[in-house]
């Protein structure tokens, strides 16, 4: 049931036209973190200055609170985990031409539907039997929360960026209403302790991990991402999500049904930011809190950026943003950590508006060599040609 | 029944939702989407009353958070128009920055890292939330008089009808000479200053900025944009709307007639209900969030 991946260029290119492809689709990959990175240093060295703390001091703290020592890894490790989810739900998305805002409401209804499960289940169950249905339940819980705006669109054409950011107030005012009327432990917004199915932290295999969030639902990430890679550029159902978003119009001609593929991307979006919930739910605390979620849906759509809506590149952009996260704490008695919360936007906005930048910049350089190439009689290959398009929904 | 202390009650709930939604029908219809408005609100509160505590005066703080709502204005309508980046992607990144570089902010002027000191508004301290203290106010009567504005502006004026151009068929609008980048930029600068009044209102209204003290108003204003179709005066009567349902879920708290949460839905949820169609269709400017060659 597996098509051919990627449609293959016109014709045959020839071996120094693939690398030359190679190399500007490397330079369009890695040109706008680099130019995101180097402004957020700027903007970052602006802030602590206006704090009266020297940079380098900050930034050396920041990095020995967060990669120099077990403790602080770990705690990036788990808080790249959840983005890891978020991150291939938005991306997933845009892949279809779709921009799921949705994930901060997903997030926490998987969670949500698998704490129910939790609170349901015997409490002697064996992990292993448990997981599955934990894993089952959390994309129950986001894919339902994502499959409606995407029903929306399929069938009324309303437009996705709206009605999930309005399903994230109506959602979480949902699950609050649930969890303060019948759910919560007096005096504090979180349910009940789970009891069984508890994911192993990382720290139980090795020690020095003490302390720290991380646990076995990083696996869980890094298998979502395989996963996510081997669904888009493996599959038949991946191929035609591609098509959809990359020319809708080209893939209905084609015999794709557009709406069906909407649906179905929204609903498996929804359902990957959904088992990113366990991370927090099943492997950190054992219990959902109301606003566990936290921001994390949101960022998720950076680390999409930052990734290229690649799953690699989503993992490394994860890592990114999470070793900013717990930065901000590291550094919290130099400079207040909020200075990340700026840096993020910065990022964000410097990848956003210098990818698009970077694209026409390199198109030029290219031509410019095309032009060249054929000058000198050399046989030039259709680099233009094979170099990926980007989809309609907008370049991200 | 209805009381005079509801009817106040609602006036000063709505006005920082009828600044905000006029800026957002400003922006909507020249084509950028309004997903800033909550960033451009806690610009404004946070910028307004910083300008109201250091001067003293509340029209300084008035001043500044229109500044402070435009400045974040600006930047989204450079990424977005000279850019050409996405509007969805840089949008939520201005909120971020937003609710990131305010707090930051809070911290180095206040050293707090939830609310700013006691800063002067308009109301006289005794005078408490009833009709006196409203009509005191000069940013109410701003407020009310929002969106009839931007409806003579984009329905009686040059400017306007460049604006709905530009939202609808960017290209026509460049084929007789329109410039799209500079009506979006004025387009964008205008909403943004109009929602910072909206935020100002807020933090004049509570005499100090506190930490995201906006809430999601923002979105509750994006909401009615699109609840009353990019039409001021329906858009207006949407504010009109939600800030009733807000005031009752007010009055009613303690009574457990219906649970505050689902009050809160209501705006989110008839936005949906709209968009779906399920009542008469919403349609949104032609061009909006697409970017102009």
């Amino acid at each position: 049931m597996t098509a051919p991946a990627t449609p293959g260029p016109a014709a045959a290119p020839t071996a120094a036209s693939q690398r030359r492809s190679l190399r500007s689709r490397a330079e369009e990959a890695l040109l706008p973190p680099l130019v995101a990175l180097l402004l957020a240093v700027v903007v970052g060295d602006v802030l602590i200055l206006a704090f009266g703390q020297s940079p380098g001091a900050v930034y050396r703290l920041l990095l020995e609170g967060t990669w120099a020592n077990a403790y602080g890894f770990g705690q990036v490790l788990y808080k790249a985990t959840t983005l890891v989810f978020t991150g291939l739900a938005f991306a997933l998305g845009v892949r279809a031409g779709l921009f799921n805002i949705g994930a901060e409401s997903q997030l926490a209804a998987g969670g949500f539907v698998a704490a129910l499960l939790g609170l349901a289940l015997p409490a002697g169950l064996p992990s292993l039997l448990a997981l599955p249905l934990f894993v089952a339940a959390a994309a129950l819980g986001g894919g339902a929360v994502g499959a409606v705006p995407g029903f929306l669109k399929a069938r009324f054409g309303a437009h996705e960026v709206i009605t999930t950011i309005m399903l994230n107030f109506v959602v979480l005012a949902l699950l609050a209403y649930f969890v303060s009327s019948y759910l919560h432990v007096p005096e504090t917004l979180h349910t009940e302790e789970i009891k069984t199915g508890g994911l192993p932290r990382l720290a139980d295999v090795i020690p020095s991990f003490h302390g720290s969030a991380a646990n076995s639902t990083i696996l869980l990430a890094v298998a979502a991402s395989v996963l996510v890679w081997w669904y888009l550029f493996r599959t038949r159902p991946g191929f035609e999500l591609r098509a959809v978003g990359l020319q809708p119009e080209a893939a209905e001609y084609g015999g794709v049904r557009v709406g069906a593929v909407w649906w179905r991307a929204m609903a498996i979006s929804g359902a990957l930011a959904g088992v990113g919930g366990l991370n927090y739910v099943l492997g950190y605390k054992h219990y959902y809190e109301e606003g566990f979620a936290a921001g994390s849906g949101f960022l998720g759509i950076a680390v999409a950026l930052v990734g290229r809506s690649h799953p690699g590149g989503i993992i490394i952009a994860a890592l990114l943003f999470a070793t900013l996260s717990q930065g901000g704490l590291a550094v919290n008695a130099l400079v207040p950590k909020q200075m990340v919360e700026v840096l993020q936007a910065v990022v964000i906005l410097a990848v956003a508006t210098s990818v698009p930048e970077v694209e026409r910049l390199l198109r030029g350089m290219r031509r410019r060599a095309d032009r060249g190439g054929e000058l000198a009689g050399g046989q030039s290959g259709p680099a233009v040609a094979a170099t990926e398009r980007r989809p309609a929904g907008g370049v991200v | 029944m209805i009381e005079l202390a509801f009817v106040w009650q609602v006036f000063r709930i709505v006005i920082p939702y009828l600044f905000a939604a006029a800026g957002g029908v400003m922006s909507e219809r020249a084509g950028l989407i309004a997903l800033t408005l909550e960033g451009y609100m806690l610009s404004g509160a946070f910028c307004a009353a910083i300008a109201s505590y250091y001067s003293g005066s509340p029209w300084a703080g008035v001043a500044a958070g229109a500044v402070g709502g435009t400045l974040f204005a600006l930047l989204y309508a450079t990424g977005s128009v000279r850019f050409r980046a996405n509007q969805v992607v840089i949008g939520i990144a201005i909120n971020l920055l937003a609710v990131g570089l305010t707090r930051f902010l809070l911290r180095l002027a206040f050293d707090s890292s939830s609310n700013s000191p006691r800063v002067p508004g308009f109301m006289v301290a005794e005078s408490g939330a009833g009709f006196g203290a409203l009509i005191r106010n000069p940013l109410v009567w701003a407020g009310l008089l929002a969106i009839p504005a931007v409806a003579w502006l984009l329905y009686r004026t040059p400017f306007g009808l460049r604006v709905r151009s530009v939202g609808e068929h960017p290209e026509a609008a460049t084929s007789v000479g329109v410039s799209v980048a500079r009506v979006r930029y004025a387009a964008a600068a205008l909403s943004g200053a109009l929602a910072g009044l909206g935020g100002a209102y807020l933090a004049l209204d509570q005499h100090q900025f506190t930490d995201g003290m906006t809430a999601g108003r923002g979105f509750i204003a994006l909401a009615a944009t699109i609840f009353g179709r990019w039409d001021p005066m329906r858009v207006g009567l949407a504010c009109l709307l939600f800030a009733a349902a807000e005031t009752f879920q007010i009055r009613l708290q303690g009574a457990q007639v219906i649970p505050s949460q689902f009050v809160e839905m209501i705006p989110y949820v008839l936005t949906i209900v709209a968009l779906a169609g399920v009542v008469g269709r919403a349609a949104p400017p032609a061009a909006l969030g697409k970017v102009a060659e």
